[in-house]
């Protein structure tokens, strides 16, 4: 009988924080500025330069890890990390091994097979790294140091994974965790989410662990998925015909969907670590501690469960809604702007969902204000505007946040509620459409969608659909 | 009287009262440097055009009324381990040998801003890794006193600037008896203070958790002075400590009544010169007969510093100097094949022995297997050391002794045997490891008419204590003996 083999995963997630300057110096962090421009002697490098550092990341890596149950080391330092290469510009990254933030923490997982905790192993914080782009014309490497000094979170989690699915599981998980705290995107694409995969397998019912290697250069949730399932088939047909799994890094290619060896674990480097001199070590107090713990927001399931209880909307939409802070908020201050909550929710599940697709856009991304979204309901409710009206002005809103009133003011498209007029016009058609009249009286409902068609385009749109309705079958 | 002859402070009054202009003095030390430069060789780079128009500049201000400090339009020499804008910064290294700094260290802006004329940049131990100044890329310095023998170091080029009154102050900087050691060699005062009272902002880092800028002068009243200038909080420097007792100057008080001084017996054991054993015991005296309370005890440990120093500044070094690979500034081989052939052969073409020896002593005590047993043990002793200070400060106010075993020794004889220079640090590479201010004050002279310096240490932020007994035993010292050739 063939051996039955289990997939053993561990994670280490790098997350670019979302503050306004670099970790120890007062840098931009802003992505997209031309070459070294977001620099200074301290991201650089410069001789006599020194390190400070930015207290808002220290607050992000405490509000990560109190959300996800870790054990916050109250006094904790900053190591370097020693290697030399150009995009390292002090050839020593600042980083924690010793004495590292947050420890010993975990989350809650759910997958078809049910719930289960991820161990967090640690939480450190440190600093990016810059770029190195290859000039191939000029045949030279050139480097921009905009990205130094960015403040990175490393998330390790204990090797407590199974398969894919767990996988993305927890890494759904921190992203929503770490959005809910506005800690970061958390942009896989983009980088400002980035996961390295340690893998290993063994026969099911071993204790022990077996030979492991590390993944790099996941770049989506999907490519994560295939390279589990691609190296977990590599090394089962390694050990099935008789050889050994290296421990190694490897780079995962998923265009060909295979991955290749970067270095062993023979070409490991002595980082020789050591406390970096220039940064005193970082004492946080009880008080301090207590004070992010009272900041920290209302996550995801305690939301789902509020919303449960105070909305009557279905658990499909609140699933949706919360699954991004974002929309989560609009829906919340459109309804306390006294918006009812299933038309708040049903313009977010259809029309902005709808939106968000076909412009490739993220929930994140949505402009609207609450405050528009609520007039816009207010002017339907009012039947002030029909809906397909409704849904024009919505678009407009939904690219430039304009002030549906207004628009509807400015533009003409209220509802043309004057029954004498409208009545006029209908009689004009009805006149000028005896075939459809014919038809009507001959049992063919359907030629009364005809006339209310031409009534509505005779309105340009802005009659009330049931007035025209009542007046035609009066009429007829 | 003649101008070079001033202290810095006199200078500073006499600017004040129009009896010497800025450019006077600038121009009177400007024509020193020249007819002395090519004996001593004080400086690697000499800003004769920058000080002249900042002299030109400050003594507008000073009509203007807009600098009033003590040390306004005093020329002033500087360490070139600190940056200076638009000037070159060496480290006395081939590897920095073209490096001109963007930004200029805070405590040479402090200066400016008291408006201080920046005469240029003097030599050191390169990357101030030595304890003669004859580490340098660029030659060695000859101590002033007596020109076959060295400066010390490796702040040697600021000791002997003041010393050979090519400068009226200078700035140094102490990692294990840097700012001391050559002021005691060369006849000055020097005073390394409290880790965390000077801004290190823009000083090229040797040993961070030990380096400290202070000065180098011709008496303790200019010390307590440019004290004032220099100490100041910085935020670029977390290691930078607020303080509100700077005000240095108020502890010139010639008055030692009741003070409570200690002499470590350790310090007057085997491999100390009798010479400087009397001297410094004479000095002693005269604080007792002031009546001062001055009593032996046993410090401990102090045999443990040399090699906990040398593992923890080598380890610091080994990282701080990873920065000077050749790509951003500094030297680049002419010839290589690839990045690493580069950083190789740029990195062995760059550093001097010294440099190299201390790179890989300090890579050994960190790399994995070695950590534990050589840098985190040295971190334990460091610790115990300071616990022995703690100890010995509650029974004393200010610790008394020699800052070196011996004299300057003559040129050359100390570079073939790198342990007997590493042991001449042992008076004073405590003080650094502990944090703790210490003092350095001429106190006599041997037979081969070379100085002896007095070294006194106090409690962390006790700077104070050790201005008043060094400025009362000055008072009844007299002046130091000038140069022989005067």
């Amino acid at each position: 009988m063939a051996k039955q083999y289990e997939t053993v995963i561990g994670l280490e997630v790098h997350v670019e924080l979302a503050t306004k300057t670099k970790i120890f110096c007062g840098c931009s962090t802003e992505f997209g500025g031309e070459p070294n421009t977001h620099t200074c002697p301290v991201c650089t490098g410069m001789p006599g330069s020194l390190p400070v550092l930015n207290k808002q990341v220290l607050e992000y890596a405490v509000a990560v890890g109190l959300a996800t149950n870790c054990t916050i080391t109250q006094y904790c330092k900053f190591d370097r990390k020693n290697y030399f290469y150009p995009d390292n510009p002090q050839n020593y990254q600042i980083s924690q091994l010793y004495l590292p933030i947050c420890r010993d923490g975990k989350v809650e997982i759910e997958t078809e097979n049910g719930k289960k905790f991820v161990g967090i192993h640690e939480i450190h914080m440190e600093e990016d790294a810059g770029k190195l782009i290859h000039d191939e014309w000029e045949d030279c490497s050139l480097v921009d140091y905009n990205r130094s000094g960015v403040p990175l979170i490393e998330i390790v989690s204990e090797p407590d994974m199974r398969s894919a699915e767990e996988v993305i599981a927890y890494l759904e998980k921190l992203r929503m965790t770490i959005q809910y705290l506005g800690a970061s995107d958390c942009k896989l694409q983009e980088g400002s989410m980035r996961a390295d995969v340690n893998l290993s397998i063994r026969e099911v019912g071993t204790k022990e662990f077996g030979t492991r290697t590390e993944m790099k250069n996941l770049n989506s949730f999907k490519a994560i998925a295939r390279a589990i399932e691609g190296e977990t088939e590599r090394q089962i047909d390694l050990l099935e015909s008789g050889q050994k799994v290296v421990q190694e890094t490897r780079r995962w290619d998923d265009n060909k969907g295979e991955s290749y060896a970067m270095r062993s674990k023979e070409d490991a480097q002595d980082y020789r670590y050591f406390p970096d001199p220039d940064l005193v070590p970082i004492v946080l107090d009880d008080t301090f501690l207590e004070e992010i713990r009272k900041r920290q927001p209302e996550f995801r399931e305690e939301k789902m469960l509020r919303y449960k209880e105070e909305f009557d909307i279905p658990e499909y939409d609140i699933e949706i809604i919360t699954g991004s802070k974002h929309m989560a908020d609009i829906f919340e201050a459109t309804v306390a702007l006294g918006s009812q909550p299933k038309k708040v929710s049903n313009w977010l599940m259809v029309e902005t969902l709808r939106l968000l697709k076909e412009n490739n856009m993220d929930p994140e991304d949505i402009r609207f204000s609450p405050e528009n979204l609520a007039k816009l309901i207010a002017l339907t409710d009012g039947k002030a505007i029909n809906s397909s009206v409704a849904k024009e002005v919505f678009e407009v809103m939904f690219e430039q946040d304009i002030d549906p009133e207004k628009y509807v003011e400015e533009k003409g498209l209220k509802t043309v509620n004057d029954e004498g007029a409208l009545r006029k016009t209908i009689e004009e058609i009805v006149a000028a459409n005896p075939q459809s009249v014919e038809d009507y009286h001959n049992g063919k409902e359907r030629a009364i969608g005809f006339l209310v068609g031409q009534t509505m385009k005779a309105m340009k749109g802005k009659a009330d659909p049931g007035l025209v309705n009542q007046i035609l079958k009066e009429l007829l | 009287m003649n101008i070079l002859d001033m202290t810095a402070v006199s200078l500073g009054a006499a600017i004040k009262n129009k009896e010497v202009t800025v450019l006077e003095a600038t121009e009177a030390v400007l024509a020193q440097i020249e007819a002395k430069e090519s004996e001593y060789h004080c400086y690697v780079t000499v800003d004769r055009e920058g000080a002249l128009a900042a002299a030109e500049r400050i003594q507008k201000k000073i009509d203007a009324g807009e600098l009033t400090g003590p040390l306004a339009g005093v020329p002033v020499a500087i360490k070139d381990n600190m940056c200076t804008e638009g000037m070159l910064t060496t480290c006395s290294s081939k590897i920095l040998g073209n490096f001109v700094p963007t930004f200029s260290s805070e405590a040479v802006l402090n200066l400016q801003k008291a408006g201080a004329v920046i005469l240029g940049k003097t030599n050191m131990d390169e990357f101030a890794m030595g304890s003669t100044t004859e580490t340098s890329a660029f030659g060695v310095t000859k101590n002033p006193r007596n020109p076959e023998h060295v400066p010390g170091g490796s702040s040697g080029g600021s000791a002997a600037a003041v010393a050979a009154q090519e400068c009226f102050y200078a700035l140094g900087s102490d990692t294990g008896g840097s700012i001391r050691q050559p002021a005691s060699y060369c006849g000055v005062v020097g005073l390394k203070p409290t880790y965390g009272t000077v801004s290190r902002y823009g000083l090229i880092a040797y040993g961070s958790s030990l380096d400290q800028i202070g000065p180098l002068c011709k008496d303790v009243t200019d010390c307590a002075t440019i004290m004032e200038i220099i100490a100041t909080h910085d935020p670029k420097d977390s290691t930078s400590v607020q303080r509100d007792d700077t005000d240095f100057t108020g502890a010139l008080v010639d008055d030692v009544k009741g003070m409570k001084i200690g002499i470590p017996r350790d310090y007057f054991g085997e491999g100390l010169d009798p010479e400087v054993k009397e001297a410094v015991l004479a000095a002693a005296k005269v604080l007792e007969a002031k009546g001062a309370i001055v009593e032996e005890f046993d410090l401990s440990l102090v045999e443990y510093a040399i090699p906990t120093y040398y593992t923890i500044a080598a380890a610091e070094a080994s990282s701080n100097l990873e920065r000077f690979d050749g790509i951003k500034y500094g030297y680049r081989t002419e010839e290589y094949e690839g990045l690493h052939n580069m950083y190789k052969k740029s990195r062995s073409e760059g550093f001097g022995p010294e440099v190299k020896r201390r790179i890989m002593l300090g890579s050994f005590v960190l790399s994995s297997g070695y950590y534990d047993a050589y840098y985190l043990k040295a971190l334990r002793v460091k610790a115990l050391i300071k616990k022995a200070f703690d100890e010995a400060f509650a029974k004393y106010d200010v610790i008394l002794g020699p800052v070196a075993p011996t004299t300057a020794p003559k040129l050359g004889a100390s570079l073939s045997d790198p342990i007997k220079m590493y042991l001449s640090d042992i008076y004073t590479i405590s003080v650094n490891l502990a944090g703790l201010p210490g003092l350095s004050i001429p106190c006599g002279m041997d037979s081969k008419g070379l100085p002896i310096g007095l070294q006194m240490i106090g409690d962390c932020f006790n700077e104070k204590k050790l201005i008043r007994a060094a400025f009362a035993y000055e008072q009844a010292r007299g002046a130091f003996g000038k140069k022989e050739d005067e």
